[in-house]
């Protein structure tokens, strides 16, 4: 057997593969259930943290400026580790999955706040006064004058932050969440083969490529129109 | 509460645990943070080259690596390549993983920031005398290193952050004394104090980097 056989034989075996598809499968629809519920629920709650900060409350505020700060400072994994390795010892124990989705939900949620809280103030204060001037109420003016363009601006970074959160969804491996990574690397040590994990690096390719390459696009046409 | 999640027994007992795992921790950001940068402006410079051959695929491995999670990329090293005979350590692996990805995203950076450079300032250099690579030393790289510093700035807090990975290849950094800290003592007073620790490190930058953010998307 050449080498390059061996290799393919080794990364690439299709037997191995096969026999560990559905295993891998299963994953990956954990790793999307889990990326769509930390991607809703994490950019909703920062949309609604820079609506509240917008409200002007000195003490909400700095609260609030506390948290996101904390949770931008704060490694993913440290907040899922402690989620999920911490909290029982006050006899509060989510699993894994729960972990994982809250962690990164709380970090999507502080860097999305950022994000859209820079894209409001980014609106001239001359449009709010007009819009209100017309006899638009606080919200009207929000939703119906700065929101639009606020999220417009927005999207480019907010669509590239909101990619590189979502693939920490590997992270849940570490707290036994039978995500792709996890599935991938308890179907290597079963089979004493790491074709699974070729597979599962594949996985994360088809669901993580396309959204790389439409972020990677967004730039260039918000860039553009500038 | 306090006893539970703060208790000083705990950690007066398992204080040098923790420490030597923010040692590892700086120590495993000194070396990465700066090969990613090496990395990033390889890929930066390479897409200056006009050539679809070199344009073309320096886009796909850009984007690739981009698309990989990097705990994907470290398991793959670690827990992979020893079935191909060539077995790494827990530290070589972190270094290669991180400067894959982190490569990548700084590559993209720095390319943003030499494009943001207008090309009558090389013209300019050029026609002074200045050569290639000391048009690009003195003139376009420091423009261009101030023009994307806030995302430089936000790449390395990710970088830093991400050195937490090690702790999966039981690299003996901060959160990985912690977790061993933790179970030896069955509480969980060391992981709050690990995350006290990360967190009294990079508040400060977290600081610096939403006013420069906010500064630069105003100024839109």
């Amino acid at each position: 057997m050449s080498n390059w056989d061996r290799f393919v034989e080794t990364f690439f075996n299709g037997r191995m593969m096969a026999k560990y598809l559905p295993d891998i499968a299963y994953g990956t629809l954990v790793t999307v259930e889990l990326a769509a519920l930390v991607i809703v629920s994490g950019l909703a709650a920062g949309l609604a943290l820079a609506l509240l900060r917008s409200l002007g409350y000195r003490p909400v505020n700095l609260l609030l400026i506390f948290v996101v700060d904390l949770f931008r400072a704060l490694p993913p994994l440290v907040i899922i580790v402690f989620i999920y390795f911490g909290l029982p010892a006050i006899d509060v124990s989510p699993s894994g999955f729960v972990s994982t989705w809250l962690s990164l939900a709380m970090v999507l949620m502080a860097f999305s706040e950022e994000i859209f809280w820079a894209g409001i103030t980014s609106i001239p204060k001359g449009q709010w006064e007009a819009a209100r001037s017309t006899g638009l109420s606080y919200g009207q003016t929000l939703i119906s004058v700065v929101l639009p363009q606020a999220i417009r601006l927005t999207i480019p970074p907010l669509t590239n932050r909101t990619i590189a959160i979502t693939k920490g969804t590997a992270l849940g491996t570490v707290v036994a969440v039978s995500e792709i990574l996890g599935m991938a690397s308890s179907a290597v040590s079963n089979s004493y083969n790491p074709s699974p994990l070729t597979l599962g690096a594949a996985a994360y390719l088809i669901l993580f490529f396309p959204m790389v390459v439409f972020g990677r696009w967004l730039e260039t046409k918000m860039r553009w129109k500038r | 509460m306090l006893q539970t999640f703060l208790n000083p027994d705990i950690i007066s007992a398992a204080w040098k645990i923790i420490l030597a795992g923010l040692g590892n921790t700086v120590l495993l950001s000194v070396v990465v943070v700066p090969l990613g940068l090496f990395g990033g402006l390889v890929l930066a410079l390479l897409a200056g080259v006009r050539s679809p051959w070199v344009r073309w695929p320096l886009v796909v491995w850009v984007d690739f690596f981009r698309a990989f999670p990097p705990l994907v990329l470290l398991i793959f090293l670690f827990a992979g390549l020893p079935f191909a005979g060539l077995e790494l350590g827990g530290f070589a692996c972190v270094c290669i993983a991180f400067f894959l990805n982190t490569g990548a995203y700084y590559g993209e950076i720095l390319r943003a920031g030499i494009e943001s450079v207008p090309s009558g300032q090389i013209d300019a250099a050029r026609s002074t005398g200045l050569g290639r690579l000391q048009t690009m030393l003195y003139v376009v790289l420091p423009q261009a290193v101030r023009n994307v510093l806030p995302d430089l700035l936000s790449n390395t807090l990710e970088v830093v952050k991400l050195t937490s990975l090690g702790s999966v290849v039981a690299m003996p950094e901060l959160l990985f004394q912690a977790r061993q800290a933790q179970s030896l003592t069955y509480n969980p007073t060391p992981i709050v104090v690990a995350a006290l620790i990360y967190f009294v490190m990079l508040w400060p930058l977290v600081r610096l980097l939403s006013r420069l953010e906010n500064r630069q998307l105003a100024r839109r």
